[in-house]
């Protein structure tokens, strides 16, 4: 069968369609990793965008259980060279094929997937069309320049409800904007007391739950769509250790007076070179996300840059001059990519300790007691 | 981290002579490493002793040294040169174990020059099987059960412990030299007994075999600010048991998740760091595919063969980074020169499928053991380039020249059910091919996985393209989709055709020719993308192309005139790095003329193939189709095909037919020269003698001219390479089997069959405009003729040719380059009989002796026929007619063979070339010159010592003539029955020592117990000692002794030997 995929440019490819049968619009970016595929899939992050791999061989592996990174995927179309109808790996389940259309997502196939990826680099990242339908070329566009971009993603992967991960270690409150389940997993792998929070969760919320950090997620779309987000960081910046990944490290820079733009078609692959400015050392990092903190802006703030790509010179860590807060632009949870950065959880917990030691509270039972004595006092009044 | 400023002056170690197992990627590194050092202003001094590689080419280094790659020599151009620090890690195992001794004999320490790259203790942690055991206990990286012995007994005890099958690994050899997977005890008493004699410290790892994991290799670089990366992974589509040098491997791995990528890839980087290596390092693992658990293989702290193939296959120059990183630089502030703008400290990432397959030399030696195991038998490679799986092993499998251009042998389809089983289950070097041929015959893929334990994924995939092309034959009428689909997954016109054929032989699209016209109709062509290292996320400028059917072209056309130049292809024996040489010269020439080179090669290891070689070059199968879609794309002025071997030269026909214009010279003379009776009339004449002869083309006929010429007589089949097949035979009787076993003689394979002249042979290479002849030099063989060229020690200036021998030759060569019109190089053979000189062959394309007499005559003679073939006149530059005065040095070509890697090979010179590779050594004297060819050769040659001599009666009385000299040298003449009484009879004392049917001890005994340092050994042909013969010789080479098969070998040694030495005679008795 066959499916198109129309550019708002007018740039028709014209392949085999895999996956659901179906229609979708959204923006079309490309993702450089030569694995990782269902990671990228299942990654809230590509909420409502259309990806495509650069590798022209998906599906080698199959689909597993086990790397999801998400509980469904929120793509709205995939893009391949060429789609592997037959798995081979131990933990392959079924197909993408499979998934693709368990969720009603369109996939295309036999496309020149490098020509794709050249034309969003060279006109930056557009939206894109991707249909198994049989309409005429000029209704798909109309069809395209009507459908706005979505601009509520965060809204729509972040969960709903709070839930508990326990652990015996630090209480952390994890805020999902579309969290990666990476994030979940390095947290509780070092013992942590996750809460996951939903997206629009108040700062209040937050401090009833008592946690001794806070852990910003990433996901999808632009930091600017989601204002109550950087209100509520903004009153807890300075009460908690705090550590933001990607969308997360955007908008605790938005909350502390930079500001953030788009890329032009964005990093997103498990190769990108990370330099720690103050050790000079340079880090292969995972990445996806197409804004960027600009430099300009965080010149009058109470941030530090920490970490710039080595190739653009964007942004990718920050850090508070006066409060134990840190945040990243890539993904040291990786999946996919490499754990080079894996290191960020420990820093993170780290510091909650020193936080910690250096504002010692009184024993729990005084604390107690004097409020159980003003609740006394109440009550007799 | 910027420049270390401390080092000035950098001495670099290459690999020495090509030998299975360490081939060209030596030459590329070493290349590469030479231009980066320079490019820092580094002072570079440079030894390697193989006159046949760029990197020894004057102006790759400030000085180069041909010499000997041995302490003695290493250590004394170090005292010459007094160099701040010693780059080891990219002349292969060879430089690294030169390392190794100069620091354990304190060279290093005393000069005061500093190890680069890698440190010492990093390369005895990675070599030494104990510490690397240790290393990786310590980094918790799990690694196969097993033990280090030093004794076959230790091994027999470990292997009672944890059962059969075990590997055995002798420690510091290359390419697994004397190891292999043993089944019981006597495998392994044999393979632990050569294991240790093999492996300079007496060591063997005994280990448990993990045979059929998958095979996943990962190639990393690091800085000395810890900064670290890998730059591809690769997956062998052979499980683990085959080695990795003789696997078919892909790149990126295919059947890896992330999880399992990334496990491995962190694995990778925590030894590199542990190593503390600062450069490049191979990383190999066993990865079990039911689950996450792997093994550690090996790790190569160097750079290596599969770091040639990783730079090709991404683009990114592992080499110069490793160099670059030497001499203090870090990754982050190196600029990735592909793209060049991004930096070096980042992980290449494909968005194509390479496939690379090994070129084994079993076509040379038919009685060779064929099957693979831990010992690698490759003597070159291919790669290929795709956007699928099927595109990319097609493209590799026309790239291989083994007769077939996709995943068909016709021999296989005669295999009975119950070989191609047993095939399957033991891998050789036809089991992809008969993996299709298990699928043809409706095998079932379980059972086909059951037997090979290749995975799922590939041999899917080969299934797929089975049935495609059953889909080929089947379907009424070749549609256009249905051909796009087909171009889509590789295949080429002629399969096309082929596959059609066998369905209706009379239907149309049948033939080559037609599927490409109608293709061309169709519109159908492919296009070309850039291997740019970051799959188009950042605009690349490295001119670095493969073809495809897709949509978009990304060739960017230039106005300036281009040159098309053809490549040789793998290495293989015959035709091997020499030719990459003239290639890369060729295309130097080609822009200096003011020309663009472009180039179209496939082999992953040469300097050709670097993209900074030339202004475009395209990594594709040198076959008709698609070097014809090359030129159709980029529109030369002309193809040079003089100086890729016979692979370019067998696409001249079809080129020209097609109307590509063939520069230099035509081919027309190129078929003068090729064919037998058109050569035979050219020679008649210029009135040039040459040995009596003729064309036969069928049995019958062949006896009879044999007859009438007389025995001894040449055979071999017309159009050959390397002397392939080639042999001199003394009877009816060994005509007659010869007929059978060694070619398929028919009127289209005709065989040559000439008288045999046992005279000298003496060789010239010259390079001609079509007016002036230039002969550069001319080389005189120490082997007399049977022996091929190529197999023979070369010596110039000749040292034993009279000035009127000289002056024959020289106008010979005149007349026929005259006559043939050449434009270009032309190579001349000659045997001289009886004080007059016969012209054996002629060959109007660039040979194999070129580097080495550019270098040592000081003409650049590539170059200069590159522009003679682009219309430049020699006599304008200054040249004349006839011989370059000779060079006061006298310099030697000493060939170097690998059958020590090659069981059941016979290391008997004959007319078959069996060379892998070629030192050089020059010096003053003759003498002098020798030995360092034939130590550099790596022959032990002590002042004292045994020699054993089995003899051909022939061949006696010369022997004992030769002999007598190192008797008199002191050395000990131990012989068998007939010889020794033979050298007695003449004088000699002599030990007499056991036939190998006497009983022991015998011969065999004495060369295992290293009594003997010289085997003498001369064939007797055609009766059972020949036997006893072959099992004296693979004795010797398989521990390390020199065996010599020709009297004049041992001859020049002994002069050598005598010139170098002293002899001790009484004074002679006062005459009364």
């Amino acid at each position: 069968m066959q499916a198109r995929l129309l550019l708002e440019d007018g740039t028709l490819f014209t392949g085999l369609s895999f996956g659901a049968e179906a229609e979708m619009a959204g923006e079309v970016v490309f993702n450089t990793g030569i694995t990782g595929y269902q990671e990228v899939l299942s990654d809230p992050s590509y909420c409502g965008q259309i990806v495509t791999m650069t590798y022209p061989l998906i599906g080698n592996y199959g689909i597993t259980r086990d790397d999801f990174e998400a509980i469904r995927p929120y793509i709205h179309g995939f893009a391949v060279r060429r789609h592997e109808p037959v798995p081979s790996n131990w933990r392959a389940e079924y197909s993408i094929d499979r998934l693709l259309k368990e969720y009603g997502i369109p996939g295309i196939s036999d496309i020149d997937t490098r020509m794709l990826t050249r034309i969003l680099r060279h006109h930056g990242t557009m939206k894109g069309l991707l249909t198994t339908g049989s309409q005429s070329v000029e209704e798909l566009k109309e069809r395209l320049d009507a459908t706005p971009l979505m601009r509520d993603q965060v809204a729509r992967t972040s969960t709903k409800n709070v839930f508990s991960s326990p652990g015996n270690g630090e209480r952390i409150v994890l805020i999902d904007y579309g969290a990666k389940t990476g994030i979940l997993r390095e947290l509780t792998k070092r013992g942590c007391d996750v809460v996951v929070v939903p997206h629009d969760t108040t700062a209040d919320q937050i401090r009833r739950l008592n946690p001794d950090g806070i852990q910003l997620s990433n996901g999808p779309g632009d930091p600017k769509d989601v204002p109550y987000a950087v209100e509520t960081l903004k009153q807890l910046i300075g009460e908690y250790p705090i550590f933001g990944i990607c969308l997360g490290h955007q908008l605790f820079a938005l909350a502390s007076g930079a500001d953030t733009t788009s890329l032009k078609f964005g990093h997103r692959g498990g190769n990108h070179p990370v330099k720690e400015l103050e050790s000079g050392r340079c880090y292969i990092t995972s990445q996806n996300h197409g804004y960027t903190v600009l430099e300009e802006s965080v010149k009058n703030t109470n941030l530090t840059v920490t970490h710039i790509n080595n190739n653009d010179g964007t942004i990718e860590g920050l850090k508070h001059n006066t409060h134990p807060a840190f945040t990243v632009q890539y993904h040291p949870e990786a999946a996919p990519g490499p754990f080079d950065s894996s290191y960020l959880f420990d820093q993170f917990l780290e510091m909650i300790r020193e936080h910690k030691r250096n504002n010692p509270q009184r024993p729990r039972q005084a604390q107690l007691s004097e409020t159980l004595k003003g609740e006394l006092q109440y009550a007799q009044k | 981290m910027p420049k270390n400023n401390e080092l000035k002056k950098i001495l670099v170690i290459g690999s020495g002579p090509i030998v299975i197992g360490q081939a060209a990627e030596f030459d590329y590194a070493g290349t590469q490493a030479c231009q980066a050092l320079k490019e820092e202003g580094m002072e570079v001094v440079l030894i390697n002793s193989n006159p046949a590689t760029i990197m020894t080419d004057t102006n790759m280094a400030d000085k180069v040294y041909i010499e000997p790659i041995t302490l003695e020599f290493v250590s004394q151009i170090i005292r010459q040169e007094r160099p701040d620090g010693l780059l080891p890690t990219l002349g292969g195992q060879t430089g690294l174990n030169m390392a190794v001794e100069l620091a354990r004999a304190g060279v290093l320490e005393r000069e005061n020059v500093k190890l680069l790259g890698t440190q010492l203790t990093a390369i005895e942690k990675a070599e030494d099987r104990d510490l690397f055991r240790d290393l990786m206990r310590e980094l918790e990286q799990p690694v196969p059960e097993s033990t280090i012995v030093t004794t076959v007994q230790e091994a027999v005890i470990f292997a009672n412990e944890i059962g059969y099958p075990i590997i055995v690994r002798p420690a510091y050899t290359l390419g697994g030299t004397g190891g292999g997977i043993c089944a019981n005890e006597e495998e392994l008493l044999e393979t632990v007994a050569s294991g240790i004699r093999y492996s300079p410290i007496g060591q063997c790892l005994i280990e448990k075999s993990i045979a059929g994991l998958k095979e996943v290799e990962y190639e990393v670089m690091r800085d000395a600010n810890d900064n670290c990366i890998v730059v591809c992974n690769m997956e062998n589509f052979d499980p683990v048991g085959v080695h990795t040098g003789d696997s078919i491997v892909v790149a990126p791995s295919q059947t890896l998740s992330d999880r399992e990528y990334q496990m491995l890839r962190s694995a990778s980087l925590k030894i590199i760091r542990a190593l503390n290596i600062e450069g490049g390092c191979n990383v190999q693992f066993a990865l079990d595919p039911q689950s996450y658990q792997y093994y550690v293989i090996e790790v190569n702290p160097r750079v290596s063969r599969s770091s040639a193939l990783a730079s090709k296959a991404t683009g990114y120059p592992i080499a110069k980074m490793a160099a670059k990183i030497a001499i203090g630089y870090t990754l982050d502030e190196i600029v990735n020169p592909v793209t060049g703008q991004t930096y070096a400290c980042f992980e290449p990432t494909l968005d194509y499928i390479v496939s690379k397959i090994p070129r084994w030399p079993f076509d040379k030696f038919i009685s060779a053991n064929r099957k693979l195991g831990t010992q690698m038998k490759a003597t070159g490679e291919v790669m290929a380039i795709g956007r699928t799986f099927e595109e990319s092993i097609h493209k590799a499998v026309r790239s291989l020249e083994i007769g077939t251009h996709r995943l068909y042998l016709k021999d296989a389809t005669s295999l009975d059910d119950a070989v191609l089983r047993t095939r399957l289950q033991k891998p050789d070097d036809e089991r992809m091919f008969l993996v299709a041929e298990a699928f043809r015959r409706g095998y079932q893929l379980q059972e086909i996985q059951d037997l090979t334990q290749i995975d799922w994924w590939f041999l899917d995939k080969i299934e797929q393209i089975i049935h495609f092309e059953d889909k080929l034959r089947r379907e009424p009428v070749l549609t256009k989709e249905l051909l796009y689909q087909a171009k889509r997954k590789g295949f080429t016109d002629r399969a096309i055709a082929e596959l059609r054929r066998e369905s209706n032989p009379n239907a149309e699209l049948t033939q080559e020719a037609d599927v490409r016209a109608y293709r061309l109709e169709q519109g159908l062509k492919p296009v070309y993308k850039m291997v740019d290292t970051c799959a188009a996320e950042f605009e690349a400028t490295t001119p670095y192309y493969y073809s495809t059917y897709e949509v978009e072209n990304e060739v960017i056309k230039t106005t300036k005139e281009k040159v098309l130049v053809l490549g040789s292809g793998p290495i293989r024996i015959g035709q091997g790095i020499e030719f990459d040489y003239s290639t890369v010269h060729a295309v130097w020439a080609i822009q200096d003329a003011g020309y663009e080179a472009v180039i179209i090669n496939n082999n992953p290891e040469t300097v050709s193939t670097d993209f900074n070689t030339s202004d475009r070059l395209y990594f594709e199968p040198l076959f008709f189709e698609d070097v014809m879609n090359v030129i159709e794309q980029e529109n030369p002025i002309g193809v040079i095909v003089q100086f890729g071997g016979q692979t370019a030269i067998n696409l001249a026909a079809p080129l020209s037919k097609a109307g590509v214009r063939i520069l230099g010279s035509s081919l027309e003379s190129i078929d003068s020269a090729e064919d037998r009776k058109k050569f035979e009339a050219l020679l008649r004449k210029l009135d040039i003698a040459q040995p009596l002869g003729k064309t036969v083309i069928s049995v019958d006929e062949a006896v009879e001219t044999a007859d009438g010429l007389g025995y001894p007589v040449l055979v071999r089949p017309s159009y050959v390479l390397g002397g392939r097949a080639m042999e001199i035979v003394y009877s009816d009787e060994e005509l007659l089997s010869y007929m059978e076993q060694a070619v398929k003689i028919n009127p289209e394979h005709p065989v040559l069959i000439d008288r045999y002249m046992l005279g000298k042979e003496a060789e010239v290479d010259a390079i001609c405009d079509g007016e002036t002849v230039l002969i550069p030099g001319i080389m005189e063989h120490v082997e007399r003729a049977g022996v091929h060229s190529g197999d023979s020690i070369a010596v110039y200036p000749p040292q034993s040719l009279s000035d009127d021998i000289k002056q024959q030759i020289i106008d010979i060569t005149i007349n026929i380059a005259k006559e043939l019109k050449v434009i270009g190089l032309v190579n001349i053979q000659f045997v001289i009989f009886q004080e007059k000189v016969y012209v054996i062959e002629v060959n109007p394309r660039s040979s194999r002796t070129v580097p080495f007499l550019s270098k040592v005559t000081n003409i650049p003679m590539a170059n200069l026929a590159t522009k003679a073939i682009l219309g430049t006149k020699l006599a304008d530059l200054g040249y004349v007619d006839g011989l370059w005065p000779e060079d006061e040095y006298v310099s030697v070509k000493v060939p170097v063979f690998s059958f020590a890697k090659l069981r059941r090979v016979d290391p008997t010179l004959t007319p078959e070339m069996k060379s892998t590779g070629e030192v050089m050594g020059r010096d003053v004297q003759y003498a002098k010159a020798l030995y360092k060819g034939l130590v550099g050769a790596g022959m032990r040659i002590p002042q004292s010592g045994g020699i054993i001599a089995t003899i051909a009666d022939k061949d006696k009385e010369e022997a004992t003539q030769i002999l007598r000299g190192f008797y008199e040298l002191g050395y000990n003449i131990i012989a068998t029955g007939g010889t020794a009484k033979a050298l007695e009879e003449a004088g000699l004392r002599v030990t007499r020592v056991n036939k190998l049917s006497e009983g022991s001890p015998n011969i065999l005994d004495l060369i295992r117990g290293g009594q003997a340092h010289f085997v003498v050994n001369t064939l007797t042909k055609g009766k059972t000692p020949e036997r006893d013969g072959f099992r004296i010789r693979r004795e010797a080479v398989e521990n390390g002794v020199v065996c010599m098969t020709s009297l004049d070998t041992v001859r020049a040694l002994l002069n050598m030997l005598e010139t170098i030495n002293f002899s001790s005679r009484p004074m002679p008795i006062l005459q009364k």
